[in-house]
């Protein structure tokens, strides 16, 4: 029985330093990363991995059903918010030009061949266009020329 | 025990402090909220290593509340920028659209 | 005689609910820590005040469960988030920094939203991969991803989102579904395929 609950404690220590290790290289995936997409991918990571790891040592460790029910819905919860908050983000980020885009290799919602004349460099996403009418009405003829015209799927 | 609350504790300490950089210099509204997001991720998952470590229940119904309040804040975020870049030209391009 | 409509129009409507009212139950009491009777009789009524008051639109379709594809799918997908948490921070903490990211277009086969979102949420949840946007006319998927070299691995990345909805509907689609999978993105059965340009 004794050895029992050192193994535990042990698979237990191990599940908690693996999940903080993750949070160090979410901090520091943060700060290296370029622009926002893929500052997102060193969000997430914490966020699914790290707190699933820490969630399984609590529930080893923790003694009582009541504390593991509960660490089991955080869990869920963060499982099921996290992808929609990332993808909610993301879209935004794109949607506002906040992407480093000579960075990506491939670019497949515009594949290339139209110039992107409605926001130039890349601006802060809290800075407002110039002139958003103008823009948008640009955008959305961007959006349409290739497509024949697909209603924005977001809303 | 004391030296892996040591280590768990200064890993976490240092990703939120470096998330706090990030915070800190975060050239647009979206790294900001990226980054507050990690934050209270990493405060959670440091309450979760404190439950875990030393035993205590008591914390856990903080992070039920913690994790949903990371998911309202940064989609209610998300929304009010997308909001500013979709909606408010739009009243002004509605007459041009036609239908 | 016009009550009659409207009974059975609510009566569909807590049908069409009820996995929504299960879990609602379920999470209630998961809250409340300790399983009694009252906190799952006040489980109820709050379920019922929730999805009276704030409807949402009724799932399409419904799940079937295939045990199989299920263990496959969560094994896959439990895989692939400790090996792709892994690789992200290995790049985090590297000194060569990341490489290059890319975003990719997949044209799925599966024409139902509910696995859309099941396969966009299992694809966001791993590391290494975000849905930036979902055109649900044309069934395409637009994905950043982390670290891709050249242009076999953006292929590469491409096949693994495919494999990923073929496990997915594997382990929730219906029959239909399933041999759709048979089809070629492009040439959709329903009709609904790919305008001219």
């Amino acid at each position: 029985m004794n050895e029992i609950a050192t193994v535990r404690d042990v698979v237990a220590i191990v599940l908690v330093l693996a999940g903080a290790f993750l949070c160090l290289t979410a901090g520091l995936g943060l700060l290296r990363f370029h622009d926002v997409l893929t500052r997102m991918h060193a969000g997430t990571k914490p966020q699914v991995l790290g707190i699933l790891l820490i969630m399984v040592a609590g529930a080893i460790r923790l003694q009582g059903w009541s504390a593991i029910w509960m660490l089991l819905l955080v869990a869920a919860f963060q499982m099921l918010t996290a992808p929609v908050s990332a993808h909610m983000i993301s879209r935004v980020a794109y949607r506002r030009r906040h992407v480093r885009r000579d960075l990506l290799l491939v670019d497949e919602i515009r594949s290339g061949e139209s110039v992107d004349r409605v926001y130039r460099g890349d601006e802060p996403a809290d800075a407002p266009p110039e002139q958003p009418a103008a823009s948008l009405r640009a955008s959305r003829r961007e959006d349409q020329a290739p497509s024949g015209g697909s209603p924005r799927a977001g809303e | 025990m004391t030296a892996v609350y040591w280590a768990a504790y200064a890993m976490l300490g240092g990703g939120a402090l470096l998330t706090l950089v990030r915070l800190a210099l975060g050239p647009s509204l979206l790294d900001r909220v990226v980054a507050t997001d990690v934050l209270l991720v990493i405060i959670s998952a440091g309450l979760a290593v404190y439950a875990a470590l030393a035993r205590d229940p008591t914390v856990v119904p903080v992070l039920v509340v913690v994790s949903l309040l990371a998911f309202v804040g940064s989609v209610s975020v998300a929304r009010y920028i997308g909001g500013m870049l979709v909606h408010a030209p739009a009243a002004d391009d509605r007459g041009e659209e036609g239908r | 005689m016009t009550v009659e409509p409207a009974r059975s129009a609510l009566g569909h409507q807590l049908r069409h609910q009820l996995p929504l009212l299960v879990w609602l139950v379920l999470v209630w009491n998961l809250l409340w820590g300790t399983w009694s009777w009252a906190n799952l009789l006040s489980g109820i009524v709050v379920a019922l005040a929730v999805t009276l008051l704030l409807p949402l639109p009724p799932v399409v379709g419904g799940t079937h469960l295939h045990p199989v594809g299920l263990v496959v799918f969560l094994g896959y997908f439990f895989l692939d988030l400790v090996r792709s948490a892994a690789l992200v921070a290995w790049q985090t903490i590297r000194p060569g920094g990341i490489g290059r990211s890319a975003i990719i277009r997949v044209q799925l086969r599966t024409d139902s939203d509910l696995l859309l979102t099941i396969v966009a949420e299992s694809l966001t949840l791993v590391p290494g991969s975000v849905v930036i946007d979902m055109d649900r006319e044309r069934r395409t998927l637009s994905i950043h991803v982390l670290h891709v070299r050249n242009l076999e691995d953006v292929e590469r990345r491409r096949a693994a989102v495919l494999a990923e909805e073929e496990r997915v509907v594997r382990a929730f689609g219906s029959a239909d579904e399933i041999a759709a999978l048979a089809h070629a993105p492009g040439e959709a059965p329903t009709g609904t395929g790919r305008r001219t340009p």
